[in-house]
C-alpha cells in the first residue's frame, strides 16, 4: 500500500492524462476539446518532473565551497528532465495557440463551433457535391 | 551484327510510333509512314531468319550473350534474345501487320472513325511490344512486355469511347492485368525465389530445385497452374471473357491485335514457359502437367458449343478464337516434340486463317453495315471475294486441305497418338464437326440463299433455327432498316479486300509450303537435351 | 566532391537544419509579390544542394555514419546529429522533394493563398520542412519529439490554409491537429520511460543501455515505452486504423500542401519506427521479443486492402490518392515489419518511389485544380484531350501505384513479395498482389474519366498546364519511370541500409 501511495504523483499524471483522453474523445465543443488536450499535455510534464526527483534533493546549485572546489550543495534532483519539460511546455502552448486560431476560424466559416453541428453542415455540402456529380 | 537485330525488330515499331504521332495532322503522310514501317519490320524479321534456321544454331547463337537493355533488378537484366519458337511469332506478327496496315486504312477512312492518329500510334506501340515478346531473353522480359502489350491495346479496345466500348476494355483491361499480376507476377517471382534464375533454358529451369529438394514436386504442380492461368491472353477458361469483349473495338484491332499478336503472345507464353521454363521432363517426371490437357480441352468443346449460338459475327470469330487457342494449348500440353510442332505450326496456321475472317467480318460491317449472321442471306453474290475468303479462312479452321490448318490438325493427332491420349483424339474430331457446324451455315447462308427482298422478312426456313438464336427473328427484321441504306453495296474498298485476299491466299500458301514454319518449329527440338 | 569551403563541410549536418530554419523565419518577411516563391525556392535549393554533399561525403568517406556534436556538447550530455546511408538517402529524399515542390508552389499558391499571406505560407511551408529534415537527421530521442511539433505544428497551419477555397480544410486541419498531438504525446511518454530505463536520450547510447539489461524482454518499463511509441509512431505515419486524420487533411489542404504531405510527412513517420523499432530496441526485441511482428504485419495487411476499397469509392481524385496513401503506408510497415533483408529494402525503396509517384500525382491533380478549379471526377473527365501531359503524367504515375513493370512501383513490389516469399508468409505475397488489383481498379477510374469522357463545364475550355508547373510534376513522374528501369541507386542504397538496420555489416 505504501509502495502505491509513494508513487502517487504517477497516478496523478495518469488520472489527468485520462481525464484529458475523455474531454478529447467526448466533448463537442471544440474549445473544450482543446482545454482537454491542454490537460492530457500536463499530465505528461508530470511525469516528466516526477521521474527527475531524488530521494532528498534540492535544486541542482554547485557553488564555491571553502576550500575553493566548486561542489554540489548536496543531492540534487536531476535537472535534465526539467529543461525538456521547459521545451514541451513551450510546445504545448504553441499546440494550443494554433488549435484556437483554427477553432476562431471554425466559428467564422461555420459560425459554431460544437463539433455534431459542423458535422452535419459538412454532410449537407457533401450531399450537394454528391448530386452535382451525378 | 546479327544479333543486335532483335533490338532493331522492337525499336522500328516505336519509333515509327513516334513518327506516326509527328505526322498525325496529315492523314496521308501517317498512314504512308505506318506502311513504310510495316515494311521495313518485316525486313529485318526476314534478316534474322538465315541466323535462327542455320545449322548449329544452339550451339553458336545461342550461347552468344544476350542484349542487355538495362538491369532492372539487381541480377535479373531485362535481355533480348533470338530463338526459334519467337521467330515464328514475330514474323507472322510482322508479315501480318503489313496487310492489316493496308487493311487499316481501308476501314478507318471508309468508316469515319475518331481518333485516327491515336489508333495508329498504339497499334505501332504494341507491335513493338509484340517484338518485345517475341525476342525476349527472360522470363521477366517477357512479362513487362506481355503488360506492356496489355496496356498499349486498351486504348485501341476503348476506341470508340462509348459506354459500351469503356465498359468492354474494362472488362478487357481487367481480366488480362488482373491474371498477370494476380497469377503470373507471382509466380516469377517464386520462381525466382527457387531457381536464383529466370533465363530461358531449353529443357527448362527447375532440375535443380527439384533435385535439392528446395521445390516439391506438388509445389511445382502449383506454379504450373499459377503459369497457366496467369496468362490470361491464352484465353484458358475460366479466363477467357476479355476476348469476346474486345470485340468492341475496330475490326482492324480484333483481326491482328484479337485474332493474331495478343492471344498468340497468350499461346507463345504458353509454349514457352511449357518448354524453356518448366522443361517437359521435370513436369512429366512430377506428373503436373496433366490436368491442362483436359482443362484445355474442355475449353475447346465449351467454346466452340458457345459459338454455335452466337449471332453476332464477330462474337462467333471471338469465340472460336477461344477454342482454337486452346488447341494450342492443348498441343503443348502433351509434353511431346509431335505436340510442341502441332503448336508452333497452328500459330502460324490459326493466325492466317483467322485474321483472314476477320477481315472479312469488317469488310462486310464496311461494305453492308452488318453485324449479324442471320442478315448475311446471299450477300456472297454482291461480296464474292470477301465471302470467298471467308470460305478459305472457314475451311482452315475446320481443317480441310488444301490450307493450314489441316497441317496442324494432323501434327496435333499424330502426337495425341504418339502419347496415347485419347481424349484428346475425341476432343478434336468432336471440335472438328462443331467448327463445320458454325462455319459452314455462314458461307452456306452467303452464297446458297436468296438476298432478302424489300417487302417483307426475309424467308426464314426451318433449318434456320436449327443454329439460329431465338433472337434471330427480330434481328433479321431490324437488319432491313440497314438494308434499305445499303441495299446497293458492293464489294468493300480496295484496301480491304486487297488484304483479305491475301491472308486468304496465305492461308493455302501455307499449306503447300510449310517449310519455314516447320524449319523453324524443328529447330526448336534441336536444342532440347534429349529423353 | 564540390569545392565548398571547409567550415561548411565540417558542420553539414547541422546547416542542413539550420538553413531552412533561418531561411524560414526570414521567409516571413519578404513581403508580398513573388519574393517570398523566391526566397524559399533558393533556401530548399540550398537545402537540397547541402543534402546532395552530405550523401556524397558520406560515400566518399566509406565510414557506416557520420557524427556530428551540436556545440561541441559531447553526445551524452548535448544533442547528437548522425547521418548514416539510410537517413542520408531520406534527407535527399525529403529536400529534393521540398525543392521540387516549393518551384511548383508559385502558381498553385497564387491562386488558392490570398495575396498577403504568401509570406506567412512560405514561411510556415520552409519550417515544415525544417522540421522533417530534422527529425531525419537527429541522433537525440528527445530532439525528435521537439522536431516532430516543429513539423506538426506547421503542417497544421499549412492544411489549414486551404479554407479560402474549402472551409472544410478547418475541421481536416483541426482533426489532424487533435489525433497527431495526442500521437506525438504517446511518443514523448515513450521516450520519457526510455530515459527512466536507461538514463540518457543519445539513442545509441539507449540502444547499448537496452542490449545490457538482462531483463530486457520482460521489463515492464520498457514494455509501456514500446507500446507507446508504436501507437504514437502508427498515428504519425497513417496506419491503418489510425489513418483516420490523413484522407481529409490531404484532400482539403492547398494543392502545394498536399504534395508535399503526401511525399514526404508519412514517410518521415516510416523513418522514426524505423530508428526507434531498429535503432533503439532492436530487431531481436522489436519483432522477436515482441509481437509487433504479427500486429504490425496485421494492420498493414488490413490497411492495404480496406484502403484500397474506399479508395476506389472515392469521387474526389485527391480523396482518391489519399486513401490510396494509406494503402501504401501499409506496403511500407509490411515491408519493415517481415524484418528481413528484403523486406526492409523493399521497405525504404517504397518509401522513395511512393515519394515521387505520389508527389507527382499530387502536383498533376494541383495543376488541375488550377486549371480547371476542382479535382472531382467531373472536372477530370475528358482532360485527356484538353491537358493531354498534364493527363499523361497522372495515368503514368497511376501505373505506378498499380506496379506496373518498367515504373518504380513495380520494383517495390517485386522485393516485398521475395521478402514475404523469403519469411515463408505467402499470404502476405497475397495481400499485396490484391492491393495491386485494387490499385488497377481505383487507378482506371481516374484514366477512364480523363481519356474516355466528354469534358463539361471549365474542363471544356482548359488549355495545358503552364511549364513551371509541368516541369516539377515530369521530373518527379519521369525519376519514378526511371527508377523503375534502372535501379542501380535506389536497391543498392535500400539493401545495404537493410543490411546495417538488420544488424548486419552494411
Amino acid at each position: 500500500m505504501t509502495e502505491l501511495l509513494g508513487i502517487y504523483n504517477y497516478w496523478i499524471y495518469i488520472i489527468l492524462m485520462m481525464i484529458g483522453f475523455y474531454g478529447v474523445i467526448a466533448k463537442a465543443n471544440l474549445i473544450k476539446q482543446a482545454i482537454a488536450l491542454g490537460l492530457f499535455q500536463t499530465g505528461i510534464f508530470l511525469f516528466y518532473i516526477s521521474m527527475a526527483v531524488v530521494d532528498g534533493g534540492t535544486a541542482p546549485i554547485w557553488t564555491t565551497v571553502g576550500d575553493g572546489a566548486v561542489k554540489a550543495l548536496g543531492p540534487y534532483d536531476n535537472p535534465l528532465p526539467h529543461v525538456l519539460i521547459l521545451t514541451a511546455i513551450v510546445v504545448s502552448v504553441s499546440v494550443l495557440a494554433v488549435a484556437l486560431a483554427i477553432i476562431i476560424n471554425i466559428k467564422w466559416s461555420y459560425g459554431t463551433i460544437e463539433y455534431d453541428e459542423i458535422a452535419a453542415l459538412e454532410r449537407a455540402t457533401e450531399r450537394e457535391e454528391g448530386d452535382a456529380d451525378a | 551484327m546479327g544479333i543486335e537485330l532483335p533490338l532493331l525488330a522492337m525499336l522500328v515499331p516505336a519509333a515509327g510510333a513516334l513518327l506516326i504521332a509527328a505526322f498525325g495532322r496529315w492523314p496521308n503522310v501517317r498512314e504512308l509512314v505506318t506502311v513504310l514501317t510495316s515494311v521495313a519490320l518485316l525486313g529485318v524479321v526476314l534478316q534474322m531468319l538465315p541466323t535462327v534456321l542455320a545449322d548449329g544454331f544452339w550451339e553458336t547463337t545461342w550461347t552468344t550473350e544476350p542484349i542487355v537493355l538495362f538491369e532492372m533488378l539487381p541480377g535479373i537484366p531485362l535481355e533480348l534474345k533470338l530463338e526459334p519458337l519467337g521467330m515464328i511469332y514475330a514474323l507472322i506478327a510482322s508479315s501480318l501487320w503489313i496487310l492489316n496496315s493496308l487493311y487499316s486504312v481501308g476501314y478507318m477512312r471508309a468508316n469515319h472513325e475518331k481518333n485516327q492518329t491515336r489508333f495508329y500510334v498504339c497499334f505501332a506501340l504494341a507491335i513493338a511490344s509484340v517484338m518485345g515478346i517475341a525476342f525476349s531473353g527472360n522470363i521477366l522480359t517477357l512479362f513487362v512486355f506481355y503488360e506492356a502489350l496489355s496496356v498499349s491495346t486498351y486504348p485501341l479496345v476503348a476506341h470508340k469511347g462509348t459506354p459500351e466500348a469503356v465498359r468492354s476494355a474494362r472488362v478487357y483491361l481487367g481480366i488480362l492485368v488482373g491474371t498477370s499480376i494476380g497469377l503470373l507476377l507471382p509466380a516469377l517471382i517464386a520462381t525466382y525465389f527457387f531457381t536464383g534464375d529466370l533465363a530461358f533454358a531449353p529443357g527448362g529451369i527447375f532440375q535443380e530445385a527439384l533435385t535439392d529438394g528446395r521445390l516439391t514436386g506438388p509445389m511445382l504442380g502449383v506454379l504450373f497452374f499459377m503459369y497457366m492461368f496467369g496468362i490470361g491472353k491464352a484465353a484458358l477458361m475460366p479466363m477467357h471473357k476479355w476476348l469476346p469483349a474486345a470485340m468492341v473495338a475496330p475490326t482492324p484491332v480484333s483481326a491482328l491485335l484479337h485474332a493474331v499478336a495478343v492471344v498468340k503472345a497468350g499461346v507463345f507464353t504458353v509454349v514457352k514457359v511449357c518448354i524453356y521454363v518448366f522443361g517437359t521432363q521435370s513436369l512429366v517426371s512430377a506428373g503436373q502437367g496433366e490436368w491442362l490437357i483436359y482443362v484445355a480441352g474442355a475449353t475447346i468443346l465449351i467454346a466452340s458449343c458457345i459459338a454455335l449460338f452466337q449471332d453476332n459475327l464477330k462474337r462467333r470469330l471471338a469465340y472460336s478464337t477461344v477454342s482454337q487457342l486452346s488447341y494450342i494449348t492443348i498441343a503443348a500440353s502433351l509434353l511431346s516434340p509431335l505436340g510442341f510442332m502441332a503448336a508452333s505450326i497452328h500459330i502460324a496456321a490459326h493466325a492466317f486463317g483467322k485474321i483472314t475472317l476477320f477481315f472479312a467480318a469488317g469488310s462486310i460491317y464496311t461494305a453492308a453495315h452488318k453485324t449479324k449472321i442471320s442478315e448475311l442471306d446471299g450477300i456472297g453474290r454482291k461480296m464474292p471475294w470477301t465471302m470467298g475468303a471467308f470460305a478459305i479462312g472457314s475451311l482452315s479452321m475446320i481443317g480441310v486441305p488444301p490450307t493450314a490448318g489441316f497441317i496442324s490438325k494432323w501434327y496435333l493427332l499424330s502426337g495425341a497418338w504418339e502419347t496415347g491420349y485419347t481424349f484428346v483424339i475425341v476432343v478434336v474430331l468432336l471440335s472438328t464437326l462443331l467448327n463445320a457446324g458454325y462455319f459452314l451455315p455462314i458461307v452456306w447462308r452467303a452464297f446458297f440463299r436468296a438476298p432478302p427482298s424489300h417487302d417483307g422478312h426475309a424467308p426464314l426456313s426451318p433449318q434456320d433455327d436449327a443454329f439460329g438464336d431465338p433472337a434471330d427473328e427480330v434481328t433479321a427484321g431490324h437488319g432491313h432498316g440497314h438494308d434499305d441504306h445499303h441495299g446497293d453495296h458492293g464489294e468493300a474498298p480496295l484496301p480491304i479486300v486487297f488484304a483479305l485476299s491475301c491472308t486468304a491466299a496465305g492461308t493455302i500458301v501455307l499449306f503447300f509450303f510449310p517449310d519455314i514454319v516447320l524449319g523453324l518449329a524443328q529447330q526448336i527440338f534441336k536444342g532440347l537435351p534429349l529423353p | 566532391m564540390l569545392d565548398i569551403p571547409l567550415d561548411v563541410q565540417a558542420n553539414l549536418p547541422v546547416l542542413i537544419v539550420l538553413t531552412p530554419l533561418l531561411g524560414g523565419v526570414i521567409a516571413t518577411f519578404t513581403g508580398r509579390g513573388v519574393l517570398p516563391w523566391l526566397w524559399s525556392t533558393l533556401v530548399t535549393g540550398v537545402t537540397f544542394a547541402l543534402t546532395i554533399q552530405m550523401m556524397m561525403t558520406l560515400l566518399a568517406s566509406g565510414e557506416p555514419f557520420i557524427s556530428y556534436e551540436l556545440g561541441n556538447w559531447p553526445k551524452w550530455w548535448g544533442i547528437e546529429y548522425r547521418v548514416d546511408l539510410l537517413n542520408a538517402f531520406i534527407l535527399l529524399v525529403v529536400a529534393g522533394i521540398g525543392f521540387i515542390t516549393t518551384v511548383y508552389a508559385r502558381l498553385s499558391v497564387q491562386d488558392e493563398i490570398p495575396d498577403d499571406r504568401h509570406n506567412v505560407f512560405y514561411a510556415v511551408w520552409i519550417l515544415a520542412i525544417t522540421g522533417l529534415l530534422g527529425i531525419t537527421i537527429t541522433g537525440d530521442a528527445f530532439n525528435v519529439y521537439v522536431l516532430l511539433e516543429i513539423s506538426s505544428l506547421t503542417v497544421y497551419a499549412l492544411i489549414a490554409m486551404g479554407k479560402d477555397r474549402d472551409r472544410r480544410a478547418l475541421t481536416a486541419s483541426l482533426r489532424y491537429l487533435i489525433l497527431g498531438s495526442v500521437g506525438a504525446s504517446f511518443i514523448l511518454l515513450g521516450i520519457g520511460y526510455l530515459m527512466m530505463v536507461t538514463g540518457t536520450l543519445n539513442m545509441e547510447d539507449m540502444h547499448n543501455q537496452l542490449l545490457r539489461m538482462p531483463d530486457l524482454d520482460t521489463n515492464r518499463t520498457i514494455l509501456v515505452a514500446f507500446a507507446l511509441l508504436v501507437v504514437g509512431l502508427s498515428l504519425k505515419m497513417a496506419l491503418y486504423p489510425l489513418h483516420m486524420w490523413l484522407p481529409k487533411a490531404y484532400t482539403y489542404a492547398p494543392s502545394a500542401v498536399s504534395a508535399l504531405l503526401a511525399a514526404t510527412a508519412t514517410k518521415v513517420g516510416v523513418y522514426m519506427a524505423f530508428r526507434f523499432l531498429f535503432g533503439i530496441f532492436g530487431v531481436g526485441f522489436s519483432f522477436y521479443a515482441m509481437p509487433s511482428h504479427f500486429v504490425l504485419l496485421g494492420m498493414a495487411s488490413l490497411g492495404i486492402i480496406f484502403s484500397s476499397l474506399t479508395a476506389i469509392r472515392q469521387t474526389n481524385a485527391k480523396s482518391l490518392l489519399a486513401y490510396s496513401s494509406v494503402g501504401q503506408i501499409g506496403y511500407i510497415v509490411a515491408g519493415f515489419s517481415l524484418a528481413n533483408p528484403n523486406g526492409v529494402a523493399g521497405s525504404i525503396v517504397h518509401i522513395f518511389n511512393h515519394a515521387v509517384t505520389k508527389g507527382g500525382m499530387f502536383m498533376a491533380l494541383g495543376a488541375i485544380a488550377y486549371r480547371v478549379g476542382g479535382t472531382d471526377m467531373k472536372h477530370l473527365r475528358g482532360l485527356g484531350k484538353r491537358m493531354p501531359l498534364t493527363a499523361g503524367a497522372l495515368a503514368l504515375g497511376g501505373l505506378g501505384l498499380i506496379g506496373f513493370p518498367l515504373t518504380a512501383g513495380f520494383i517495390s513490389k517485386w522485393y516485398l513479395v521475395s521478402g514475404a516469399l523469403d519469411a515463408g508468409m505467402w499470404q502476405l505475397a497475397v495481400v499485396v498482389l490484391i492491393g495491386s488489383l485494387f490499385a488497377l481498379v481505383y487507378v482506371w477510374k481516374i484514366i477512364e474519366a480523363l481519356f474516355f469522357g466528354e469534358p463539361t463545364g471549365r474542363t471544356a475550355e482548359a488549355t495545358e498546364a503552364p511549364l513551371s508547373m509541368l516541369i516539377p510534376i515530369w521530373v518527379l513522374i519521369g525519376l519514378s519511370i526511371y527508377f523503375g528501369v534502372d535501379t542501380s541507386f535506389t536497391a543498392d542504397v535500400a539493401t545495404r541500409a537493410a543490411s546495417s538496420l538488420l544488424g548486419g555489416l552494411p
